[in-house]
């Protein structure tokens, strides 16, 4: 019994950072100014200039979550079997960005593709064309790579390492060339960090609005930045709550989409 | 000509070698077992069989061919790990149907052939169930099921039972040798258990720090070690240091002992081994040396006892007991009595022998 009390802090912390909040939130996104009930606030989604965001939203976080998947599977495979006893410290160079703050780094790279930035400047110098991606998608999907890679590496490592090593041999054994090896044994055992990152690329990516103020310039408007436009510009929170509800969806949806992959690899062990 | 012949093998890793210049020879059809302590090159030794590790000197040849660089899912052979290694993500039959898919058969002849192998290894009906849902001694069976089904000329197995229980242990030394008998293929079985050896084995390979120090049946290996390194690994043993006097008589504790062996010359040092079940434990005066138990435990069939005698404590196990502090005699029949030449320096107490 005694034991309960224990979980009294999580029960508040659940209760306050997680219940609450999404109850006003909730309340806002079905109810107008004058605090009477409207779908309005959600069914807004279905305006051209929401809709498109959220497509665009939805399509940036597809494309730098597979880019960052493309990146994030090879290096692992690189790192786990890199014999050079210095795993761990080119993990630890990965995850270094991390340690910078967030902002910090978008703004950097804000300034490194400046139409007169420094990597202009340098391919000035070697006499190349421009490099203008500043203030369109692909500076965007750049500067979301750059900022949730280590998402996507740490949990691909990590399950990466954990396969063992004599079952890869033994597919090797019993006649699997390499890669039927990565195909049928390393990707499905991997398959639990490749999903958790995705989920922690692809839904940050899909919420930021950071990434693409800085880097798209106000020209690529993403859902998140709509959202956040409500509720500081227009000062029109409930229909900053109502879209936010309608992302929300999405993301259970893209959530429950990966998960039911996610069973699918692994339900071979059920 | 012999299946396999490793020739001139030498291995290092990290700058310590585990294998100079090891040479072996292993026929078809033959139930063949590396045994020796961890670290004395036997795993390594199948590693570079089934081609996970290439030697740095030395060739592997197979049927005449070698096959010293060949890549390990080109090669005729199929490996039992130590820990299984079944794929954790599929189940039974489709662990069992690895090798099979990968070498495109078709659905039907898989099917037949997986239901075959589980009833090879005594699993019939567990073609759906999953990895996670079997205990460690099934869990084997289909690691062999699974290397089995692909008709491998050879079949590596790496400590297979180490992780088992005693029971369940002797019950796959049985099941393995009926398995041999009824596929007809090479068995090449490494382990540190000298019992699981003896069972199960056409010929013992007895290793230490990368050499041969003995090959022969379990009977020659038991019976007959050749040097004080064997007769200590294989089974009890009391190795006592003695001077062949002359042809057929040794000196220990003393004591002169006759025995059957020859061409030591006179005056030899020599190391004499003596099993503890070889050990005639009779009344004072009637054995050649007297001595005093000083330690006696049940361990099943017999009592294992030891025996201050002739400043020697002699290991001896008998079906009758005698107390501890009871005065009895020592004698062995000199057919017993196992003389082998004393090694003349540590590098010689590993070489390999002379062949």
């Amino acid at each position: 019994m005694s034991r309960r009390i224990f979980s009294g802090p999580f029960l508040l912390f659940i209760l306050c950072g997680t219940l609450i909040p999404l109850g006003v939130i909730a309340y806002y996104g079905i109810t107008d100014r004058s605090g009477s009930f409207t779908l309005d606030n959600i069914l807004a989604i279905a305006s051209p200039e929401h809709s498109e965001a959220l497509f665009l939203a939805l399509l940036l976080a597809l494309i730098s979550t597979v880019i960052c998947l493309l990146i994030a599977f090879p290096l692992g495979l690189i790192l786990k079997d890199s014999r050079l006893g210095k795993k761990g410290f080119m993990v630890f160079i990965f995850i270094l960005p991390m340690w910078m703050n967030f902002l910090l780094r978008t703004m950097a790279w804000q300034v490194l593709l400046e139409r007169n930035g420094i990597i202009n400047q340098l391919l000035d110098l070697v006499g190349l064309p421009h490099l203008d991606i500043i203030n369109t998608p692909a500076a965007v999907v750049l500067g979301m790579v750059y900022d949730y890679l280590p998402f996507m590496v740490l949990p691909i490592y990590n399950a990466l390492i954990k396969i063992d090593r004599h079952v890869i041999e033994a597919a090797y054994d019993l006649g699997a060339s390499s890669p039927q090896v990565l195909l049928k044994v390393i990707a499905p055992l991997s398959l639990p960090g490749i999903v958790s990152g995705i989920t922690m690329v692809f839904v940050p990516s899909l919420t930021t609005f950071a990434v693409s103020n800085m880097l798209g310039g106000g020209k690529v408007n993403l859902i998140g930045n709509i959202i956040e436009q409500e509720f500081t510009v227009s000062s029109n929170w409930n229909l900053g709550a109502g879209l936010s509800l309608v992302m929300m969806i999405f993301i259970v949806i893209s959530m429950a989409l990966i998960e039911k992959f996610d069973k699918n690899g692994e339900g071979n062990v059920l | 000509m012999a299946l396999i012949e490793l020739i001139d093998i030498s291995k290092s890793f990290d700058g310590e070698l585990v294998l100079d210049e090891f040479n072996l020879k292993i026929e078809e059809n033959e139930f063949i077992t590396l045994l020796g302590p961890s670290g004395c090159g036997k795993t390594t030794t199948l590693r570079i069989l089934g081609g996970f590790e290439t030697p740095d000197t030395g060739r592997v040849m197979f049927q005449g061919e070698d096959i010293t660089h060949l890549e390990p899912n080109k090669r005729q052979i199929n490996t039992v790990f130590q820990k299984y290694a079944l794929f954790p993500h599929m189940n039974i039959a489709d662990n069992i149907a690895f090798g099979l898919k990968i070498s495109g058969k078709s659905k039907e002849y898989i099917k037949d052939k997986v239901k075959y192998a589980l009833k090879l290894v005594n699993l019939s009906g567990y073609e759906k169930r999953s990895v996670d849902s079997l205990s460690g001694g099934q869990q084997q069976r289909i690691a062999i099921a699974r290397a089995i089904v692909n008709e491998p000329r050879v079949l590596l197995l790496d400590e297979p039972l180490g992780a088992l229980d005693l029971k369940l242990r002797q019950e796959m030394q049985y099941e393995l040798i009926r398995l041999k008998n009824e596929l007809g293929i090479t068995f090449l079985y490494v382990t540190h258990d000298q019992e699981e050896a003896l069972t199960m084995s056409d010929k013992v390979v007895v290793m230490n720090q990368g050499y041969i120090q003995q090959m022969g049946t379990p009977e020659e290996i038991y019976n007959e070690p050749e040097n004080a390194f064997v007769a200590d690994f294989i089974g009890d043993s009391n190795i006592i240091d003695g001077v062949m006097m002359e042809d057929r008589v040794v000196k220990i504790c003393d004591h002169i002992f006759p025995c059957i062996d020859e061409g030591f010359g006179r005056k030899t040092p020599v190391d004499v081994v003596i099993r503890p079940e070889d050990v005639i434990i009779g009344r004072p005066g009637e054995g050649i040396l007297d001595g005093v138990v000083t330690s006696n435990v049940f361990i099943g069939v017999h009592y294992e006892m030891c025996i201050e005698a002739g400043g020697f404590e002699w290991l001896a196990q008998n079906t009758v007991s005698y107390p501890v502090g009871a005065h009895v005699s020592i004698g062995v029949t000199p057919e017993n009595i196992q003389i082998m030449n004393k090694p003349q320096s540590e590098d010689e107490e590993a070489m390999a022998l002379d062949e």
